[in-house]
């Protein structure tokens, strides 16, 4: 796959022959021999390690014999090459310092022309990495004529690459330069490629935020309508995100004539890609131009995305329900939100599409903080329980998730009656991830709840999820009843739930019989010296004689684990027998990890 | 660029399960609602006025036939749905049978009924990430009336009385662009019809032929660098390589930078399998045309040579073959080296069907006689690996072969097969003492770093 050496690295190549009595060299020739094997992953080692061939051939050689090896060798595998693009980003020191970082552009360059894509980016990356590196003069003498040549590539791959360059350049040339970039840029805008078009539009908010303000009006304007109105809608949308840049960079008064009227334009696209991107852009776009254009316009067009005929759009919009309304300037914002935003989210919540309601579900909460107690009670309470009671579980399990902004509003107690039967179905749902989440949100419950609610409905699903099907689950239910413990006190965990814990031990099914001691593990500390002692601690010595080897090794596991929680007394009279017992068992694990327990509590 | 749904990632049910019991989805996105009803009304059958009625009314039922109907609402407008199918109907008989109905005036009202209702966009994928391999496409709603306007349009472009001259006002860049658009449909009929008129235009619009050509171009070079997802590419191919069957000799340079600069890369696409077919027959065509071409294709080949999914190698391994069937024997000759080092790793591939892929071409009677004839180059390259797998693979049927491979080796070459059974012991322990000298050679160079970094600021004397 390596081209031969040219003519002009010959001398190279040839001091490689009696490399083995010059330190330096030697390096050197690994790389060489290297590069030319066939084995992809050899020539990969060989290119990582450039960096320590470069510091050992010194930055002069370098320079004036590796690079151009390099530059002529470049034809590889695209992962080699994207090793040695990243590579050569950070070679700067290695060739001298920013006086000879120009050294760098040649193998660059080729490399930012490659069809590949993570390839030309990174080639990309690097070179803006080192256009920092260049002084204006050369930034001018080397590094613009290069963007130039780029810009001007006869395949695609180099007008796209080029794009990403324009804007670290711009700032740091003449005046004259300046206008020839602006004129290059506009080329690309028009460029017959639309893969040219869509690098353009994606890099056109980057390059606006480098020009002067006059030429953002004159130029940019110009050239963002144009990419807006573009006939591939692949390019249309990336011209979206550039409009919300375009509109901080701009003064106010002039958002309304140079901005809006594209923007309003997108917002209505025929193409939902299009009429997604606003909707997923939307907060920015709403920072972006400021409270009155809000009122006026971006109203009216939230409302439309929240009734688009498209659910993905629907549901880009929903998702940011909640933020657009916490942005809307405070004088008008309840009103806005009572009489133009609320009747939209009251038809989401009944929308067709799960998707949709799921976002809306993950938003809709919030919106409690923003109105205040009254209009929750009366406008948004209605919607959490129709979500909360969606055929959908991944609406409910978003509400559910959400319940603490409406906790801190109106308190719980209000949705306990519809809460109760959403919990009961999700903590029985048949995707263990649903339950799994759902667990989760348990110690947060139970603390809203309180103790008797607890006790009387969500107790029983805590205990059954320990002998779920799934082992997840069932080390989540033995984290959850930890943290129960942890907010309703040890006397609680005594009455409640260690006696159906340690009842678990004698359980037929030894997944079960393991529960148990894994339950031990996490409550020994939180319930204290004297419930381990006194409960828990026979329960495990009963089980160090169980049939099953996993049950006994992990017998020794908990006793390493509750060690600490114990007196010492207790751990030589009681636990070193036992363990002593356990270190001589047939089963290696169980005398394995009877003989770590023993040591790491220093019984031995 | 797909847009990014709100679907949490589900790990816990497999794909093809789930699919299962998921009903056959319909989407469209030809419709948005206008809220009211649409109400035509109904205008007495062609067949039915005389003959000089008959041009204007057919103009009148065309610009009827452009109201669109909302599919996806079962229930409304079901007359007028009834009456626009009925007279859909009706025009493409008439455009088959009759003579004389295609005046200078009927050309754009037909290009702007077959353009309201086949131009859209396309609705978004209804499974979270469409994979063609395993999801049920998502139909197209509208079929019923969007079938007969393909019909029609197609009837109207093969009819005897058609002008390309007077129609390539209408039918032009622009129209062109969007009838590409659709090939992205996920609905399977639709992209048969697509495939249908886009070929009778190539056909019939000399002038639209390059930017056609161009435009398919960009399409494929998105569809590889970009989205990897276009549901038509089965389709484009199957029309190009019926356009590489015509092309003129010698081959423009065009032609050949779309061989090896997106056709090629088009390899690497991990939904090959969609169109592997129609793209090797493409990359035949052009080797058929000019055999020059062959070592650019192989060795681009070799490049895009799967590293990780065995299918994708048994599909290269297959093109290769046909590759092989018409190569011709000077240019075997320029590409055999990379190309049986690459079949000498097939070979000894732990992946039974790769081997067994690699290993039936010496089934080939065309091949046997390629390697017959360069037995001096391409024994050395493969012994290694088969005398290696004779010994050591798990799969019995892939010893067998490979024991047949051997042998016919021995007959080619009785005297090199002798020589590197001789050597192959001397020449592992060659290899395996590169070997020992490349890890020395990387841990000197370690040390040396080691040495370096320890001197102070990295400055090196040379």
């Amino acid at each position: 796959n390596i081209k031969e050496i040219g003519p002009g690295v010959e001398p190279l190549a040839s001091k490689m022959a009696g490399a083995d009595s010059d330190d330096s060299l030697y390096p050197i020739a690994v790389l060489i021999d290297e590069l030319r094997n066939e084995d992809v992953q050899l020539r990969l080692n060989s290119i990582k390690k450039l960096s320590t061939i470069a510091l050992a051939l010194g930055v002069e050689r370098t320079r004036t014999e590796l690079l151009p090896f390099l530059t002529d060798t470049i034809y590889d595998e695209d992962e080699v090459l994207l090793a040695l693009a990243e590579q050569l980003g950070n070679f700067t020191m290695l060739v001298g310092g920013p006086e000879y970082v120009h050294c760098l552009l040649p193998p660059l360059e080729s490399l930012a022309t490659v069809e590949e894509t993570v390839v030309r980016d990174k080639a990309v990356e690097s070179l803006r990495k080192i256009s920092h590196e260049h002084s204006p003069v050369d930034l001018e003498v080397h590094f613009e004529p290069l963007v130039k040549r780029l810009a001007s590539g006869d395949w695609f791959t180099s007008r796209t690459s080029a794009c990403g360059l324009f804007s670290v350049c711009y700032p740091r040339v003449s005046s004259t330069v300046k206008a020839e970039i602006r004129q290059h840029f506009r080329t690309l805008c028009s460029d017959d490629t639309p893969m040219v078009r869509r690098a353009a539009a994606s890099k056109l908010g980057e390059f606006a935020k480098v020009l002067e303000l006059e030429y953002v009006k004159s130029d940019i304007i110009s050239l963002f309508t144009a990419l807006a109105s573009d006939e591939q809608d692949s390019v249309r949308l990336l011209a979206v995100e550039a409009g919300v840049s375009i509109a901080t960079l701009l003064p106010q008064e002039d958002l309304e004539a140079l901005v809006m009227p594209t923007l309003r334009q997108a917002a209505e696209d025929k193409s939902w890609r299009v009429r997604y991107m606003v909707a997923d852009k939307f907060s920015d776009l709403q920072k972006a131009v400021g409270p009155e254009i809000t009122k006026n316009d971006l109203v009216p067009a939230f409302q439309n995305l929240l009734k688009d005929c498209e659910a993905e759009v629907r549901a880009a919009a929903a998702n940011k329900v909640k933020e657009f309304c916490e942005n809307l300037p405070e004088d008008s914002r309840e009103t806005i939100i009572m009489t133009h935003i609320l009747p939209c989210v009251k038809e989401l919540v009944s929308d067709t599409n799960q998707h949709v309601k799921s976002a809306l579900a993950s938003v809709i909460m919030g919106l409690s903080t923003i109105l205040g107690k009254d209009n929750t009670i009366e406008h948004l309470l209605p919607l959490f329980l129709a979500q909360l009671k969606d055929e959908c579980p991944e609406v409910r399990l978003n509400i559910i998730s959400n319940l603490d902004c409406v906790n801190e509003v109106i308190g719980i107690r209000q949705l306990s009656q519809s809460l109760l039967p959403a919990i009961v179905e999700l903590a029985e749902d048949a995707k263990w991830r649903v339950r799994l989440a759902i667990i989760e949100y348990m110690p947060l419950l139970a603390g809203q709840l309180g103790v008797e609610f607890f006790d009387e409905k969500l107790n029983s699903l805590c205990m059954a999820w320990l002998v779920d099907h799934v082992y997840a689950i069932r080390e989540a239910a033995t984290c959850n009843l930890m943290k129960l413990v942890e907010k309703f006190g040890a006397e609680w965990a005594q009455n409640t739930i260690v006696p159906k814990v340690l009842g678990m031990a004698n359980d037929p099914n030894y997944l079960h019989r393991m529960t148990t001691l894994f339950c031990i593990n996490a409550l020994s500390e939180v319930c204290g010296q004297e419930i381990t002692t006194k409960h828990m601690l026979p329960v495990v010595f009963k089980m160090s004689n169980d049939q099953v080897a996993n049950v006994r090794f992990n017998v020794a596991k908990s006793l390493q684990k509750i060690g600490p929680v114990l007196d010492s007394n207790c751990l030589q009279t009681e636990v070193k027998p036992v363990l002593e017992k356990l270190a001589s068992d047939q089963d290696m694990d169980v005398k394995y990890f009877a003989q770590e327990a023993i040591s790491v509590l220093s019984l031995a | 660029l797909s847009a990014v749904t709100v679907d949490k990632v589900d790990g816990f049910s497999r794909k093809s399960v789930r699919k299962a019991k998921q009903k056959r989805s319909q989407s469209s996105s030809q419709f948005r609602s206008q809220g009211k009803p649409i109400e035509l009304t109904p205008l007495p059958l062609l067949k039915d006025v005389s003959a000089q009625e008959q041009p204007e009314l057919f103009l009148k039922k065309l610009q009827q036939c452009c109201a669109v109907f909302d599919f996806m609402d079962t229930l409304s407008d079901l007359k007028m749905k009834e009456y626009k199918r009925s007279t859909l109907n009706e025009l493409v008989d008439y455009v088959t049978v009759s003579r004389g109905y295609l005046t200078e005036q009927a050309y754009p009202e037909v290009v702007k009924m077959v353009s309201y209702n086949i131009f859209r966009t396309l609705p978004p994928s209804d499974s979270n990430e469409f994979d063609p391999e395993e999801d049920e496409p998502t139909l197209e709603a509208s079929w019923p009336h969007l079938q007969l306007v393909y019909e029609f349009f197609i009837r109207f472009l093969e009819s005897q009385e058609f002008q390309p001259s007077i129609a390539k006002k209408y039918i032009d860049q622009k129209f062109v662009l969007q009838l590409l658009e659709l090939f992205d449909s996920e609905d399977p009929r639709e992209r048969d019809y697509l495939k249908t008129v886009l070929h009778r235009i190539y056909g019939k619009f000399l002038g639209l032929r390059a930017f056609i050509r161009k435009q398919i171009n960009n399409i494929f070079l998105r569809f590889v660098y970009e989205t990897e997802h276009f549901n038509g590419v089965a389709e484009l191919l199957e029309i190009l390589g019926s356009i590489i069957n015509g092309f003129a000799l010698p081959l423009k340079a065009e032609h050949k930078q779309f061989l090896v600069k997106v056709l090629i890369p088009l390899h690497t696409v991990r939904s090959l399998s969609l169109f592997h077919a129609q793209l090797a027959y493409c990359i035949v065509q052009f080797l058929e045309k000019d055999p020059a071409l062959t070592e650019p294709v192989i060795r681009g080949l070799l490049k895009f040579w799967p590293k990780t999914c065995s299918q994708k190698e048994v599909m290269f391994l297959g093109e290769l073959e046909e590759i092989l069937d018409v190569i011709e024997p000077t240019q075997f000759v320029k590409i055999q080296e990379p190309l049986f080092r690459q079949i000498s790793k097939c070979v000894s591939s732990p992946h039974f069907q790769v081997a067994e892929r690699a290993l039936y071409y010496w089934n080939n009677e065309y091949i046997m006689s390629l390697i017959e004839e360069n037995s001096n180059v391409i024994l050395p390259i493969m012994f290694t690996s088969l005398y290696r797998i004779s010994k050591e693979h798990w799969n019995p049927a892939i010893v067998a072969l490979v024991y047949n491979v051997l042998k016919a080796f021995m007959e080619m070459n009785s005297t090199l097969f002798d020589e590197l059974t001789s050597t192959y012991k001397s020449d592992r322990q060659r290899e395996k003492k590169k070997e020992k000298e490349r890890e020395e050679l990387w841990k000197r160079l370690e040390d040396l770093e080691l040495k370096r970094s320890l001197q102070s600021d990295g400055i090196i004397p040379t």
